[in-house]
C-alpha cells in the first residue's frame, strides 16, 4: 500500500472541517501552507470509476498529487452482484462497504456532499455546503434516469410501487420484498429500455434471479421481459439456452417490446403491441450521463453521453475535465470491470500529464462481465480492448468472447472476481 | 489414422519446443527489462493493462480469493500458462479469452511487472449493514 507524504494533520483537519460542515474547500492546502507538488485533482462521484482513480491517482503519483472525492452516500453498494438479491442468495449488506479503508489507505480526502453546479471557467465545484477548486477534474456520476414520457414514474413515491433498483440500495431490497410478498401464480414484468444503458446483460440476468426463486419457491409464477431492443443485447446465445431451458414456461421473453405508458396504480404496461398486467413490476429506464455531467454539459453525443479522448478520458468540449465510467459515450459495456479500467487509464495519463510526460498512446485493458443464470452457476464475456489510432476509440481485440455454458466453477470466479474487485477499489 | 496422430504429435511436440523457448527467452529478455520497454509507447503501458487484472487477481497481483495471486510469480510459470492460454490449453474458462488479446511482448512485460511485485495481504474489506439515508 502507498502511504503519501502529505501530512496527517491536514486530513485530520479536513475531517473535522467536513464534520462541522464548514469546509474551507476553496484552497485547504494553501491554508496550511503545503501543496502537494503537482496540485489537485477533485473527483464527483464514489462509485467504481471514481473511487478507482481516485486510489490509483494516489499510488502512482506517489502521493503528489492532492485527490479529493465528492461523494453524497456515505456507503458503497455494489450493482455488481445485487440481482442476487432479487434471487435471494445475497442480502443487499453483503454488497454494502463504507471508504474508511481506501481514504486512510491512499489519504484520499473525501468529501461527503452533493454537487450543484460546476464553473469550468473559474475551474470550481460548488457544492450545497462549500467549493472546491480543481487543477483537473474527474467526473464519474454514472447514470441519471431518462423518464420522458413516463414522468409519473419519476416521482420517489410511485418507485416505492414500481422500483428500477438499477442503482443498488433500498430499491433492491424493495423489489425483493414484493417478490416475497407476490402469491404463487403471480407475474413478475420487467422492461428493458434501448441500449446503451448500464449492465448491458444485467436485465437477463436479473429475469433468472427472479426465475430461479420462482422455480424454487412459487413455481406457477411467471417472468414477462419487455425488451426495447430487437434481441438480447449480451451472452445472446447463453440465455437464449437458459430462458428456453432450466426457465421454459417461466419466462417470457418479448423483443422489440417498448413500454410507451405505465398506470402506476394497476400495474398496467402499455407497449406499442400489447397491454401487460404486471403482480410485481420493474421498470428500468432509458439512461444518461449522471447530473454531474449534464450540470458542466458534458453530454454532447445524443444529449445523453459524454465524448471523451480515450488517452486520458478528457472530455471532448474542456480538456482539463476528464469523465469515466458509465457517463462516456463508447462502443463498450458500461459494466463495473470497464469502469475501472478506464479509471486506471484515466488516472495513468492524469499522472503522467501533471508530471510532464507523455500518457500511453496505446492503451489496452481488460473487461470481464460475469452473469449468474442461478443461485451458483454463472456464465461469463470477457474481451481485451486496445486504442485503434485511426477510429480513435477502444476496439475489442480477436480472441474475446462467451462462456461455453453456465457453470458452478464460474460461479466461484464470479464470487472472486467481485471479492477482488471490492478490495481493489475500497482498500 | 497413424499418419494423422502422428502428425498431430509432431505438431504438439514442435508446439512444447516452441513455448520453452518463448519461455527462456523471456527470462532472458526478463532481466532487460528494467528501462522502459521501446517497443511500447509509454512505462504506463504494462502498469495499465496489470491494473486491469486486478478485477479477478487484486491489487498489484494480490487476490483475495480463489483466483491465483500474481505478485511475486515465477516469469517462465506466467508466459508458459498465459502462452498455453493463447493456444486455448490448460482448460481456461476465461483466461484464454484475456490472452488472445494480448500480444507476446506484452505478456512477456507483464510477467516482469508481476514477478517484481511484492506479495501482501490485502487489508480485510467487512461488508456492512444498509443505513436508513442511502437511496
Amino acid at each position: 500500500m502507498t502511504n503519501s507524504a502529505i501530512s496527517n494533520p491536514r486530513r485530520h483537519f479536513l475531517k473535522l472541517a467536513a464534520a462541522a460542515g464548514v469546509l474551507l474547500a476553496s484552497q485547504p492546502s494553501v491554508a496550511l501552507g503545503r501543496k502537494p507538488p503537482l496540485g489537485r485533482v477533485v473527483i464527483i462521484g464514489g462509485g467504481y470509476a471514481g473511487t478507482t482513480a481516485a486510489k490509483y491517482i494516489r499510488m502512482w503519483s506517489l502521493g503528489n498529487i492532492e485527490t479529493v472525492v465528492i461523494e453524497k452516500s456515505s456507503q458503497f453498494v455494489s450493482c455488481p452482484m445485487s440481482n442476487l438479491v432479487l434471487g435471494g442468495s445475497k442480502s443487499i449488506n453483503d454488497l454494502t462497504f463504507n471508504y474508511d479503508l481506501v481514504q486512510k489507505n491512499h489519504d484520499i480526502q473525501w468529501v461527503r456532499d452533493e454537487v450543484m453546479s460546476i464553473d469550468t471557467d473559474a475551474q470550481k465545484v460548488m457544492m450545497k455546503r462549500g467549493e472546491m477548486r480543481y487543477d483537473r477534474l474527474i467526473v464519474a456520476p454514472g447514470v441519471d434516469f431518462d423518464y420522458g414520457h413516463l414522468t409519473a414514474l419519476a416521482a420517489p413515491q410511485a418507485q416505492q410501487h414500481i422500483p428500477h433498483a438499477w442503482k443498488a440500495g433500498w430499491q433492491t431490497v424493495n423489489l425483493r420484498q414484493q417478490l416475497e410478498a407476490m402469491p404463487n401464480g403471480g407475474v413478475f414484468v420487467m422492461t428493458i429500455p434501448k441500449a446503451p444503458y448500464r449492465c448491458p446483460p444485467g436485465p437477463y440476468e436479473r429475469a433468472c434471479q427472479v426465475a430461479s426463486y420462482f422455480k424454487t419457491h412459487k413455481p406457477n409464477s411467471k417472468v414477462i421481459v419487455l425488451d426495447a431492443n430487437p434481441e438480447i443485447t449480451s451472452k445472446k446465445g447463453l440465455f437464449t439456452q437458459v430462458f428456453n431451458e432450466p426457465y421454459a414456461g417461466i419466462i417470457d421473453y418479448r423483443p422489440n417490446n417498448e413500454i410507451s405508458a405505465v398506470d402506476i396504480a394497476s400495474k398496467m404496461v402499455t407497449t406499442d403491441f400489447e397491454r401487460v398486467k404486471a403482480d410485481v413490476l420493474n421498470v428500468i429506464p432509458p439512461q444518461l450521463a449522471g447530473k454531474p455531467a449534464q450540470m458542466a454539459g458534458l453530454n454532447n453525443i445524443d444529449k445523453r453521453w459524454c465524448e471523451v479522448d480515450f488517452l486520458t478520458y478528457a472530455s471532448a468540449l474542456s480538456p482539463n475535465i476528464h469523465v469515466i465510467g458509465d457517463s462516456v459515450s463508447a462502443g463498450l459495456p458500461k459494466s463495473a470491470h470497464m469502469a475501472t479500467s478506464q479509471a486506471k487509464v484515466c488516472a495513468a495519463a492524469i499522472v503522467d500529464l501533471m508530471s510532464g510526460n507523455a500518457p500511453d498512446a496505446q492503451p489496452v485493458f481488460a473487461n470481464t462481465c460475469y452473469s449468474f443464470v442461478d443461485n451458483t452457476q454463472a456464465i461469463h464475456v470477457a474481451h481485451v480492448y486496445r486504442y485503434d489510432a485511426a477510429k480513435k476509440a477502444m476496439i475489442a481485440a480477436d480472441g474475446g468472447g462467451v462462456s461455453a455454458k453456465p457453470t458452478a466453477q464460474e460461479g466461484q470466479f464470479a464470487t472472486a472476481w467481485a471479492n477482488n474487485m471490492w478490495s481493489d477499489v475500497l482498500t | 489414422m497413424v499418419n494423422l496422430m502422428y502428425t498431430q504429435a509432431m505438431l504438439k511436440l514442435i508446439y512444447h519446443c516452441f513455448l520453452m523457448y518463448l519461455t527462456t527467452t523471456s527470462v532472458a529478455h526478463a532481466a532487460e527489462v528494467v528501462a522502459p520497454p521501446n517497443r511500447l509507447s509509454s512505462p504506463s503501458h504494462i502498469r495499465i493493462i496489470a491494473a486491469s487484472c486486478a478485477a479477478c487477481h487484486g491489487t498489484q497481483g494480490n487476490s483475495v480469493s480463489i483466483t491465483p495471486s500474481l505478485a511475486g510469480l515465477d516469469v517462465g510459470y506466467f508466459v508458459t500458462h498465459m502462452l498455453a492460454y493463447q493456444q486455448g490449453e490448460g482448460n481456461p474458462t476465461v483466461m484464454h479469452h484475456h490472452a488472445k488479446g494480448l500480444s507476446v511482448d506484452e505478456i512477456n512485460l507483464l510477467a516482469t511487472y508481476f514477478a517484481q511485485q511484492k506479495r501482501f495481504n490485502p487489508t480485510e474489506l467487512k461488508s456492512q449493514t444498509l443505513q436508513a439515508d442511502h437511496d
